[in-house]
């Protein structure tokens, strides 16, 4: 068939359109939906970044919102040399590195054990985890203010309004997470390296500490960094158990003190905020590949 | 000097007979493979022996003394994995040291025999690099490198062969050999890969659902087989099996497959079949390379027969055909200049002195 149709001339040519001629269209339509999302999501930032600018007679005058007429950098000096926004500054950085360090301890161990040392119900305590992750943390607090206070009845320790209580309530909402991360992620790696490292002889702990953790190493990053934001912008919790000014921690120092009655005094807010946002920011910058590698390792076994 | 010793070993999982008690002697610096099917528990007597499993039943000793309850890295064993499962953060010299570094060796002991061990695999230039720079062939060396260093009692390997291609795997099948003959560690490898097992193997040790069905030399098995099972699974194309019946005519014992077709038995077999004259459900095993083309003087035990031939396949140095009897698709190995056509009669040959009569009951070649 195909030679005598060449043997009688040119091959015919069906006009089924052109690949890269798709290709190219369907390029255009992502960049214009990714550019579309860019710029709702950035909305926000930017008009924080442009209000802790404006002097606070700026900010209540009714020009154009977008635009600076006098640009100033005196809402950022004020709150950083009010003594206040340092402190809230430092619990909140004590606390989510405390955090992160109880988190990783806890869910890298739990994770191992829960998916390689196959034990009697260790499947059921697995989706056990996860369901726990399930449970909205507003549903938690009474219960958390009634073991306060059982805490402080039996063991006479005070730990409501103190902001090192943070660290050992965070982990109620992270913990669950990053193990199930960590299951995940170490559920991908072959079950023959452990094999091959137990023959060698090593011990669990010592396949955990020279195979799983180096091998695991974006996953473990990945569950950090998600770890890191939440202890860093939790909200809920801190409103909750603290209330002295010198036991706040960042999110909920801005909101009670830069807020007086019904005066917002917006520029520090904004600024507050953004400084707020910076560590996080400067974190996913320099970890975002290994951020995203961990998410998809975990999601995608072998 | 290390034997391996099973004793009725059973491996059961919840209520899957995996392994249902076998046992098996194996000498010191005997080369065993583990040949069988996908799930015949090869791998599972396997994982036995390395403590990986632990076993149902029974019991295992390593140099005499008994492992039931010794964990992997105190029965001095060395496994080679299918997948490697070399470490990917550490590179080859790393891979080849961590087990002695665990051992807390000596550093210029693990130096010394890292580098003999690299040396005898030839992997020495490939010391620094990491195993995804290498290609499977290396990741194989570094894997057998990782058990030579440790010299172990026993080398275990897991079908090391099955993630390379096919040019790969006849090499790397004379490298293991080889080794084995440079570093004589007693060795159990299991394959799925009867070819591998016939080349490797001292003995060659044939599973099926859970049991052993043979163990013997490679010829052993090939020539004797002592099932329907291992005459089937040993050689490739496999036997061919033709419903028969045994019946004594005028004196003499002949195999008849149809109304058209029957043979004479050996004489030399006369005797030792005779009492399974008139038996239903007998075959007759005959491998491909005994039914050939017809030759012009004939020898004892030949017997000539006309057939129409349904396919032909060439392969070079010869030309595999293939016909029915008895319904069922029979292949012959011919020579290439025989002229073999499909669809076309052709006087092929049979070789009745290397037949084999089996009981399709139960399974047993008599």
């Amino acid at each position: 068939m195909a030679n005598a149709a060449i043997a009688n001339g040119e091959p015919t040519r069906p006009n089924y359109g052109s690949i890269s001629r798709d290709r190219t269209w369907a390029l255009r339509w992502s960049y214009f939906f990714l550019v579309l999302f860019a710029i709702f999501f950035l909305m926000p930032p930017v008009y924080m970044l442009i209000t802790s600018l404006k002097t606070s007679a700026e900010i209540s005058a009714a020009t154009n919102p977008w635009w600076i007429s006098n640009p100033t950098l005196q809402n950022y000096i004020d709150l950083l040399s009010q003594n206040q926004f340092l402190v809230f500054f430092r619990n909140s950085a004590i606390v989510s590195i405390c955090v992160v360090i109880l988190t990783m301890l806890i869910s890298v161990i739990a994770a191992f054990a829960l998916a390689r040392m196959k034990f009697w119900g260790s499947a059921t305590l697995a989706t056990g985890v996860f369901l726990t992750y399930l449970i909205p943390e507003t549903l938690l607090f009474i219960p958390l203010f009634k073991m306060f206070a059982w805490v402080n009845e039996v063991f006479d320790v005070q730990l409501m309004n103190h902001w090192w209580t943070m660290i050992i309530l965070y982990p109620t909402l992270t913990v669950p997470f990053a193990t199930w991360i960590m299951i995940g992620y170490f559920a991908s790696i072959p079950k023959e390296l452990d094999e091959a490292a137990l023959i060698d002889g090593a011990t669990w702990m010592q396949t955990l500490t020279k195979i799983f953790i180096p091998v695991a190493l974006p996953g473990i990053i990945a569950a950090t960094i998600f770890t890191f934001t939440v202890a860093w912008a939790q909200f809920l919790y801190p409103l909750a158990f603290t209330t002295s000014t010198s036991e706040l921690v960042l999110p909920v120092g801005i909101i009670t003190t830069l807020i007086k009655g019904d005066v917002f005094n917006w520029g520090q807010i904004m600024t507050g905020a953004l400084l707020g946002a910076a560590p996080p920011l400067i974190i996913y910058a320099f970890l975002m590949d290994y951020y995203i590698a961990g998410l998809t390792a975990g999601a995608t076994k072998g | 000097m290390a034997q391996v010793t099973l004793r009725k070993v059973v491996k059961k999982y919840d209520e899957v007979l995996a392994v249902r008690g076998i046992d098996l002697d194996i000498s010191d610096k005997e080369f065993i493979v583990l040949v069988g099917p996908s799930g015949c528990g090869k791998s599972t007597t396997l994982r036995m022996i390395a403590g990986l499993e632990e076993i149902s039943d029974g019991d295992i000793a390593i140099g005499g003394h008994v492992v039931n309850d010794v964990p992997p890295k105190d029965r001095d064993i060395a496994m080679v994995f299918q997948n490697y499962a070399l470490y990917p953060h550490m590179n080859v010299y790393e891979n080849m040291s961590f087990g002695l570094k665990l051992k807390k060796t000596p550093k210029d002991v693990i130096d010394q025999r890292v580098k003999q061990a690299a040396q005898i695999l030839d992997i020495t230039e490939l010391l620094d690099r990491k195993p995804k720079q290498l290609s499977g062939g290396q990741r194989q060396r570094v894997a057998m490198g990782r058990a030579i260093v440790r010299d172990p009692k026993v080398f275990l390997f897991d079908e090391p062969l099955s993630n390379l291609d096919a040019k790969l795997r006849v090499q790397m099948r004379t490298e293991i050999k080889k080794v084995h003959q440079k570093v004589r560690t007693t060795t159990v490898y299991v394959t799925h890969d009867q070819v591998e097992a016939m080349t490797l193997a001292d003995r060659v040790v044939v599973m099926n659902g859970g049991l052993i069905e043979q163990v013997g030399s490679p010829n052993d098995l090939y020539h004797s087989p002592a099932t329907k099972f291992v005459a089937g699974f040993i050689g490739s194309p496999a036997m061919n099996f033709i419903t028969c019946q045994l019946e004594q005519a005028a004196g003499a014992l002949r195999v008849r497959l149809n109304d058209t077709l029957s043979f004479p038995v050996p004489a030399e077999r006369t005797a030792r079949y005779t009492a399974h004259v008139g038996k239903p459900s007998l075959m007759l095993g005959l491998r491909p390379e005994h039914i050939t083309e017809t030759k012009p003087h004939t020898e004892s035990n030949q017997h000539d027969f006309d057939m129409l031939i349904d396919v032909v396949e060439p392969m070079g140095m010869e030309t595999l055909v293939y016909f029915t009897v008895n319904g069922r698709e029979i292949c012959g190995r011919v020579n290439p200049n025989a002229g073999a056509e499909a669809a076309r009669s052709m006087k092929l040959r049979a070789d009745l002195s290397n037949m084999h009569l089996i009981d399709d009951s139960t399974g047993k070649v008599l």
